[in-house]
C-alpha cells in the first residue's frame, strides 16, 4: 500500500487531462445522439394524423375551448419552441401520460422494464456460454465438420423469424413435451403467491424470489423463462459464435502463438488461455451489441410469450393509439441502446492497452 | 458454345461490352464453385418463379373460403399443406404470398440504397461541415434499434404494406450511407475525378456521374446481405398486425392467424414460417457467396 503510494507518478497530470478530455468528448457525443433521438420521436409525433388537441378535448369542444387548450399545450408556438419544450420535458423525465393506464409513461416503463432486462440478461448468458466455445472450436479446425456445423447453426439464426421460432418452441417443448412453463412469467397460481409473499426489490422475479428464499416460485419462474431466453439466446449465440470464430482465426495466425507452440505449450493452453484472452477484448463490444439487439428482439418475443416487458408494453400501446406510451418506450429503448454502445466502446478502451494510448 | 466461351475469356477484349461480359462470366465461375451459394441461388430462382407463375402453381384461389373444409391437416386430399381457419388452401396462399414478399423486398431495395447512396456520396465528396452533419444524422439512425424505429414510424403512418415498406426503408439506409461514404473517400482524390473537374464539370455532375457508379458495387453487396433482414422485419411487422392487412396472404400475417390454433392445428403457423425461413436462408447463402465473388479484398487473395 505505502509502496505504491510512494512511487513517483509518471507523466504527472497529463493522463488525467487526457481522460477529462475524452470524457467530455464522450458526453458531447452522447448528448448529441440523445438530442437526435428526441428529434426523431418529435418529428414522428408531429406527422401523426391525430390532432393532439382533439384527442384530449373530444370532438364536441367549442372553438374557444380548442384555442385555449391549443395554447396550454404550447401548440401555437413556433416549431422550434415546441421542440425546446419537448426536450425540456423529456430531460425532466416527463414523457406524458399513458392513455391506457392513466399513469406517467416513465412510471409504466420503470414497472415493465425489469422483465425485459431479466429476459435479455439470461439470453445473453446463454449466448456467451454456447457461442464463445462454439466459435473457438470452429476456429481451431477451419473447414472441418464442426466448423461447418457452427456456420450452419449461425446462418439458420440469421434466417429464422424470432417469433416463429418462439411459437415452434412453445409447440414442441410446452405443448408436446411439457418440459417448460407456458407463456407469461409465472403460472397463474404462483402469480398470487408472488404478489403476496415476495417483496419487489428489483422487479426481476428470479432475483427477488432468491432473495426472499421462495424457491418454489423461483423454480416456476425459471421454467417460464428458459424457453423465451433460449430462443433469444440462440440469436445471440449465432452472432457471438460467428464473431468469435473470425477474431480467433486472426489471433491464431499471430507470432506469439507460434512462439508459445514452439516452446512446447500444450495446444489447449495456447488456444483457450493465450489466444482467447486477446479475443475477449473485441468480443466485449460484440457481447454489448448483441445485448442491445436483444432489447429489440424482445418486442416480438414478448408478444409470442405474453411476457409483460417493455416490448409488449410498446406493442399494446400501439394498438390503443397511445402515442405518449409508444414514444416514451421508444425513447427508453433507444437510450439504453445508445448507452450500451457507449459502454462497450469505453470498456474496449479500458481493456485494450493499445486503444488507450 | 466454345466460340462464346473463347469470346468471354479473351484476355484482350475488343469492346467494353466484351470486357464486362467476360468479368461477369469469371464472377459466375467463382460463384458456381460454391455449392451453398448455388443452393441459395436456386431458392431465389424458385421464389421468383413461384411469384411469376403464382396463378398456375397455386392449386386453389388463395382467397376462396370453404368453411366446411377448415383446418384440414397437411396431406389431406386436394390440400397437401392443409387449410387454414377459413378453409383456404395454405399452399396457394404461400405461393401468392411470395409476390407480396418480393414486392416488399423490391420496394425497399430500390429506395433505401438510393437514399444511402446520395447521402453517403454527398457527405464524402464535400467533406467538412456537410460531412459532419450528415454522418451525425446517420449515426443517430444507426444508434436506434431498427425494429422499434420501424414500429414508431408505422404507428405514426398507420398500418399497411406501403407504410411498412416506408418504415423499413427509413431505418435501412444508414449502413448504405456509411459504405458509400467510405468508397467516395477513396475515389474523390483520384486522377480521373480531377480530370473531370478540370474539364469544368460541376459538383453535381461529378457526384452523380462519376462518384456514384464507383460506389454501386459495394452497396449492392450490402443490399444482398440485407435482403434476409428486410424479409424478417417485414414479416415481423406483419406478425404484429402492422404490415399487410387481412385477407392478404402475407407470411408473417399468416403466422399470426395460426397462433390461435398452435397446439391443435400446428401446420397453420408452421408452414408460412418455413417459407420465410427457406427464402431468408436462400438470400443469406447467396449474399455470402456474392460477397466472396465481388469483394475486391477477397478476390485479390
Amino acid at each position: 500500500m505505502t509502496d505504491t503510494a510512494s512511487l513517483p507518478r509518471r507523466n504527472g497530470s497529463a493522463p488525467a487531462l487526457r481522460l477529462a478530455k475524452r470524457v467530455a468528448g464522450l458526453a458531447l457525443t452522447l448528448a448529441a445522439t440523445f438530442l437526435g433521438l428526441l428529434a426523431i420521436t418529435f418529428v414522428i409525433g408531429r406527422v401523426i394524423p391525430i390532432d393532439p388537441v382533439l384527442a384530449v378535448l373530444g370532438e364536441r369542444a367549442t372553438a374557444e375551448q380548442y384555442e385555449a387548450a391549443r395554447e396550454a399545450m404550447g401548440l401555437n408556438q413556433p416549431l422550434w419552441v415546441q421542440f425546446g419544450l419537448y426536450v425540456r420535458d423529456a430531460l425532466s423525465g416527463d414523457f406524458g401520460k399513458s392513455l391506457v393506464t392513466a399513469k406517467p409513461v416513465l412510471e409504466d416503463v420503470a414497472r415493465v422494464f425489469p422483465a425485459t432486462l431479466e429476459l435479455a440478461t439470461i439470453a445473453t448468458i446463454f449466448g456467451v456460454l454456447f457461442g464463445i466455445p462454439a466459435g473457438v472450436i470452429a476456429a481451431t479446425r477451419p473447414g472441418s465438420l464442426a466448423d461447418q456445423l457452427v456456420r450452419l447453426i449461425g446462418l439458420m439464426g440469421y434466417s429464422m423469424p424470432v417469433f416463429w421460432l418462439g411459437l415452434m418452441g412453445l409447440l414442441v417443448f410446452y405443448g408436446e413435451l411439457g418440459w417448460v412453463g407456458g407463456p407469461g412469467r409465472l403460472d397463474t397460481s404462483y402469480e398470487f403467491m408472488y404478489e403476496l409473499d415476495v417483496p419487489a426489490r428489483t422487479g426481476m422475479i428470479l432475483i427477488d424470489t432468491a432473495l426472499a428464499g421462495q424457491w418454489e416460485i423461483f423454480a416456476n419462474a425459471l421454467s417460464h423463462i428458459l424457453l423465451p431466453a433460449g430462443v433469444l439466446g440462440y440469436y445471440s449465440m449465432a452472432y457471438i459464435s460467428r464473431m468469435t470464430r473470425s477474431f480467433m482465426i486472426d489471433q491464431l495466425g499471430q507470432e506469439y502463438i507460434t512462439t508459445a507452440r514452439v516452446k512446447g505449450m500444450p495446444e489447449w493452453r495456447v488456444v483457450w488461455v493465450h489466444a482467447l484472452r486477446n479475443v475477449m477484448v473485441p468480443l466485449i463490444t460484440v457481447i454489448a451489441l448483441s445485448y442491445a439487439n436483444l432489447l429489440e428482439g424482445s418486442v416480438l418475443t414478448e408478444t409470442v410469450f405474453a411476457w409483460p416487458g417493455l416490448g409488449l408494453y410498446i406493442t399494446h400501446a400501439l394498438f390503443s393509439a397511445d402515442m405518449a406510451a409508444v414514444m416514451g418506450g421508444t425513447i427508453v429503448v433507444g437510450t439504453v441502446f445508445i448507452l450500451l454502445n457507449m459502454l462497450s466502446d469505453v470498456l474496449y478502451r479500458l481493456i485494450d492497452p493499445r486503444a488507450r494510448a | 458454345m466454345s466460340g462464346l466461351r473463347a469470346w468471354l475469356i479473351d484476355p484482350a477484349p475488343r469492346s467494353p461490352m466484351q470486357a464486362r461480359a467476360g468479368q461477369l462470366w469469371l464472377g459466375w465461375l467463382r460463384l458456381a464453385r460454391n455449392p451453398l451459394a448455388l443452393i441459395g441461388l436456386l431458392i431465389i430462382v424458385a421464389l421468383l418463379a413461384a411469384a411469376a407463375l403464382a396463378p398456375w402453381i397455386a392449386t386453389h384461389d388463395p382467397y376462396a373460403q370453404n368453411l366446411a373444409g377448415r383446418l384440414q391437416p397437411p396431406l389431406s386430399p386436394g390440400h397437401w399443406l392443409g387449410t387454414d381457419e377459413f378453409g383456404r388452401d395454405i399452399w396457394s396462399r404461400l405461393v401468392h404470398g411470395a409476390r407480396i414478399t418480393l414486392y416488399i423486398v423490391a420496394l425497399v431495395t430500390v429506395t433505401a440504397p438510393v437514399v444511402g447512396l446520395i447521402i453517403g456520396t454527398v457527405s464524402g465528396y464535400f467533406g467538412g461541415i456537410v460531412d459532419t452533419a450528415l454522418m451525425r444524422l446517420t449515426d443517430i439512425f444507426l444508434a436506434f434499434p431498427r425494429l422499434i424505429l420501424a414500429l414508431a414510424f408505422v404507428a405514426a403512418l398507420g398500418p399497411g404494406i406501403e407504410n411498412a415498406v416506408l418504415a423499413i426503408a427509413l431505418t435501412a439506409w444508414p449502413p448504405y450511407a456509411r459504405v458509400a461514404r467510405a468508397e467516395t473517400l477513396t475515389v474523390r482524390g483520384a486522377d480521373f475525378i480531377a480530370a473531370v473537374r478540370l474539364q469544368g464539370a460541376g459538383a453535381g455532375r461529378i457526384v452523380v456521374g462519376h462518384v456514384m457508379p464507383m460506389c454501386v458495387p459495394s452497396v449492392i453487396i450490402r443490399v444482398t446481405l440485407d435482403m434476409a433482414g428486410i424479409i424478417l422485419t417485414a414479416a415481423g411487422l406483419g406478425f404484429l398486425g402492422l404490415g399487410a392487412q387481412p385477407p392478404l396472404p402475407e407470411w408473417g400475417l399468416m403466422i399470426a392467424s395460426g397462433r390461435k390454433f398452435l397446439f391443435e392445428q400446428w401446420w397453420v403457423a408452421t408452414m408460412p414460417g418455413l417459407a420465410i425461413f427457406i427464402v431468408s436462408l436462400g438470400f443469406n447463402l447467396l449474399g455470402d457467396g456474392l460477397r466472396d465473388v465481388l469483394d475486391p479484398r477477397s478476390a485479390t487473395r
